[in-house]
Formats: C-alpha cells, structure tokens, sequence
C-alpha cells in the first residue's frame, strides 16, 4: 500500500530519493541483521546502482545507513571518512543478480562479532525499498513498520508460541510471513509490528530454545 | 491510498469536498492515525520545502561536480525576458532553486523523488506568494498531490530507472498541476484534467543525467516541469478538458516506461548523457569528484 507520506517525502538529503535516500534505508535495515554497525560490510552494486551509484553518493548514503545515519542526516556528505574513523571495514563490487532483479538492487554481506548476514534490497522510487532476500531465503520487507525476523526450527506451535509472546509484550501483530525451504527444515519468520519492540522483546524471542537467532529492522518510513 | 483518480474524484463529489480532505481522510484511515498527525508531517515537509526555495535562491550553491549552482538567482537578478514580473518567473526561480540545492546534497522533500523536488514546491509555494494563500492552504495542496503521486506510484512508477524522467519531473508536473488548481479553486473533475494534460506533456520523457548525476538536465527539467504544470493548471482553470482520462494516461506512461531502452532509464547510457559534450563533461567531472574537489 503506498502512502501520502511516502510520495510527499521523505525529508532527505540529496541528491536521489531513490539512490541516496532509497540506498540509506537498505543500509538501515541491514545494520538490523547484525543488531549495529558492523565491522566488515562487502556492499555489492547492480544494475543502475553499479552504473550510477557513486555520482548519486549512492556509496556514501548505503554506508551511512550501515553506521545508522537516517535519509536527513548531513552527515551523509562523510560518511566513507566517518566510517574509517570509526572502524567500518567497507568494499564496494558492481555485480550482476539474476536478471528479474530490479535495476536499483543491492547484496550486503556484513560482519559484526561473530556473527554474519547477508540481505539483498531494492529502491523502488520516491524513497521506497523492499529487502527480498536475508540469508538465502526469499522475503518481502517494506521497512514501513518495525520488523522482527528470526530463524527457528520447524516445530508445531511455534507461530502461536511467538505470538501469544509478542501479545504479552503488547506488541501488535500488522502482518506474518512463515517460509522454509523444505519440511523439517528451519523456518524463516518475518514479523511487521505496530509497536516499537525493545530489547527485551527480542531477548524474549531469543530465549526460546528452538529460536536460532532473531533481530530487529528498525522501521525506516516517516 | 486511491490506485484510481477518477474513484477519488468519484468519491470526491460524491460527498461534496475536495480532493486534498479526501487525501487526508483516506490516509488516516489506513495509517490509524489521526488526521492532525498527518497534517503535522506534511507541516515539516512544507518547512523543509520553502527552507530549500530559500536556500538556493540566495545562489552561492554549487553542485558536487560544479556542473550545476547558481541559475536561480539569475532569474531573481538577471536581465527580464517576456515572463518578467509573473508569478511564472518566480516559480521558474524556485524549481531551479530547490534542485540546486538538492545537487549539492542539501536537504529537500522527495517529493515525489528527489530528482524531480523541484517541481512542488516551486508551484505551490509560488502560487501562495502570488494570491495570498496561508500555509493551511499548502498543506492541503500537499496532500491532494500526495493523492496524485499515489496513483501514479501503483498505475505506472516513481523511479527515473524503471520509468525515465516521465516518472519523476512528469510525475510531480501532473502533482503540481493537480494540486495548484485545487488551490485555485478548481473542482475535483477540474484538479483531474489538470494531471491529464501536463502528465500528456511529458509522456517518452528519458532520463539522461550526464555521468549518472542528478544535476544536468535534472536542474533545468525541474524549471521546465514546473511550466507544463502551469499550462496544464491554466488550461484546466479556463474550463479545458483532456478526452483521455488521467488514469490511462499514467498508464500509458507506465506502458512506455517499461518499453523505453535501458539507456534512457538514468544509467547515463543515451540522451544527452551520450552526447560528445556530455560525455567529456561527465569523465572531467567524476574525475573531480574521486580526487574531492
């Protein structure tokens, strides 16, 4: 569903809603996968992103996202010098994904302690996005709500389990997607909330003892 | 949100009030928020807005690769030419104005991108200066081109790369226009034959940005948007009508979009991006760029 907000906006700086504000968002969302900003990110370009993208600061805005910069923040301009300041060991590749994959398209591998993520996202336009890959597994993620995604084990009642849990927490179920690449195998939920989960939300999901890991995407729309 | 403007219009005089209300309701509805919330963002989105007029009219702006900065001011300053003291040189100053500032990565509304954040508010705001409107009134003209781009969004795109520059300084001349003849105080069917002869305008339109920069011919396509939302508002204010209704041409805009050469979708493959001259421009100024000039 499109939104008012989303067409009259966002505030951003830049000079591309969809490679400067667009590429920050993705940066947002996927700094979520490893729950900070990461130590190592291979940030891998495709399409109009790989041609286009450095003349829109489409580098700088994707790195600025990784360090947890919003779309309006100037510090946009330095993000690469800020990220060496502070640590952020980044690599930028042009690559080619599977041809149905929109022109502005993005895979981030990241790096954060010990653990390691990977997600592909697209900018749609007027600042838009959608991840639709995490770790192999195909999704659809708007980043218009605060987004819980975890990966289980394929037990029975683990969508009751994690949603009476969610309720007590009042938290807010907007929509739930369950998906596993074979029976038995893990199951890959990503749940859009209305509320804002904090930590102890997702500690709560990560007790568990079949939850193999869960984290919070930030919600990046106005 | 409305996937259909001629349902919005529909809706719209079914119950007697203007599109913008009915933008307005419509998104509070879906979001569960009330409709002072969504007043009180587009309320910033119009700070944000006439900030960025301001700021690139003072005309000391320069983009990242010095190709574009400065023009706006000219139009306040320079020599006069045949639109001399209208409200339509003003509006040409403010379209360049905001995407000047864009270009050199300061702080603008997308609106609906931000290749094409031009176009709005130099509308919007210039109307209001010219006829006295207040801000209440600029908030509702947001929200009815909030409506617009909606529409255009689910129909066809937003985005230079799927759609070209018809998508993004097109999309938002069929918003401006929309939404400045509602604040002119045209009639829903009126705002809707608006949109239909100024998105008409700029149907094929490519995105050709030299190297990849959101700076020529962005900066100026952002002037000229804002004139074909003009013609279109006075067109459709002396009582014109477009045979073709807006939704199918958005369609048909979407139809070319997806047919149109990669080149002509902002990867700096064709257009005036592969002119010589465009060309040397570009691998001159990239090359400015990499060394941070």
């Amino acid at each position: 569903m499109v939104s008012l907000l989303d067409i009259i906006g966002p505030v951003m700086v830049g000079p591309s809603s969809s490679h400067t504000a667009g590429a920050c968002k993705i940066g947002l969302l996927a700094r979520g996968l490893v729950g900070g900003t990461p130590e190592r990110a291979k940030i891998e370009l495709h399409g109009s992103f790989a041609r286009t993208g450095e003349g829109h600061g489409t580098d700088k805005a994707i790195v600025a996202g990784l360090m947890g910069f919003r779309q309006d923040d100037d510090r946009i301009r330095n993000a690469l010098e800020i990220a060496e300041q502070e640590g952020l060991d980044y690599k930028f590749e042009k690559t080619t994904l599977d041809e149905d994959a929109h022109p502005n398209s993005v895979r981030i591998t990241l790096e954060r302690g010990d653990r390691t993520a990977m997600m592909t996202g697209c900018s749609l336009g007027a600042g838009r996005v959608l991840v639709t890959e995490i770790d192999g597994f195909p999704v659809e993620v708007s980043g218009n709500y605060h987004t819980i995604v975890l990966v289980a084990e394929d037990i029975r009642g683990s969508i009751a389990k994690i949603a009476s849990l969610l309720a007590e927490d009042g938290i807010n179920i907007a929509t739930l997607r369950l998906t596993r690449q074979k029976k038995g195998g893990d199951a890959f939920m990503v749940i859009e909330v209305d509320e804002y989960p904090a930590e102890t939300v997702r500690d709560h999901i990560r007790a568990l003892p079949w939850v193999r890991w869960a984290f919070r995407l930030d919600k990046v729309s106005a | 949100m409305y996937k259909s403007l001629s349902a919005a219009v529909r809706d719209a005089n079914q119950r007697g009030i203007p599109l913008s209300q009915l933008a307005l309701e419509t998104e509070a509805d879906d979001q569960g928020r009330p409709v002072r919330e969504i007043r009180d963002v587009l309320r910033r989105a119009l700070t944000v807005m006439k900030g960025a007029v301001d700021r690139g009219l003072r005309g000391d702006l320069r983009s990242a690769s010095g190709l574009v900065g400065g023009d706006a001011a000219k139009l306040v300053h320079g020599p006069k030419g045949p639109l001399a003291d209208t409200p339509f040189r003003d509006i040409l100053a403010r379209a360049l104005a905001v995407q000047e500032v864009n270009a050199a990565m300061g702080v603008i509304v997308a609106a609906p991108t931000a290749g094409g954040a031009g176009v709005l508010p130099a509308v919007l705001t210039g109307l209001a200066t010219a006829n006295n409107f207040d801000d209440e009134t600029l908030i509702d003209a947001l929200a009815a081109a909030g409506l617009i781009g909606a529409v255009v969004a689910e129909r066809a795109s937003l985005s230079g790369a799927e759609g070209g520059c018809q998508a993004e300084t097109g999309a938002a001349a069929g918003m401006a226009a929309g939404a400045g003849t509602e604040m002119m105080g045209g009639s829903p069917d009126q705002v809707m034959h608006a949109v239909a002869l100024a998105q008409q305008g700029t149907l094929g339109l490519v995105c050709d940005p030299l190297g990849g920069l959101v700076e020529l011919p962005c900066v100026f396509r952002n002037a000229t948007g804002a004139a074909i939302a003009l013609a279109a508002i006075e067109m459709a204010m002396a009582g014109i009508t477009f045979a073709i209704p807006a939704d199918e041409v958005i369609d048909t805009m979407g139809d070319i979009g997806r047919e149109m050469d990669v080149r002509y979708r902002e990867t700096a493959g064709g257009g005036l991006a592969a002119t010589p001259t465009g060309r040397r421009l570009a691998r001159e100024r990239l090359v400015q760029i990499k060394r941070g000039e």
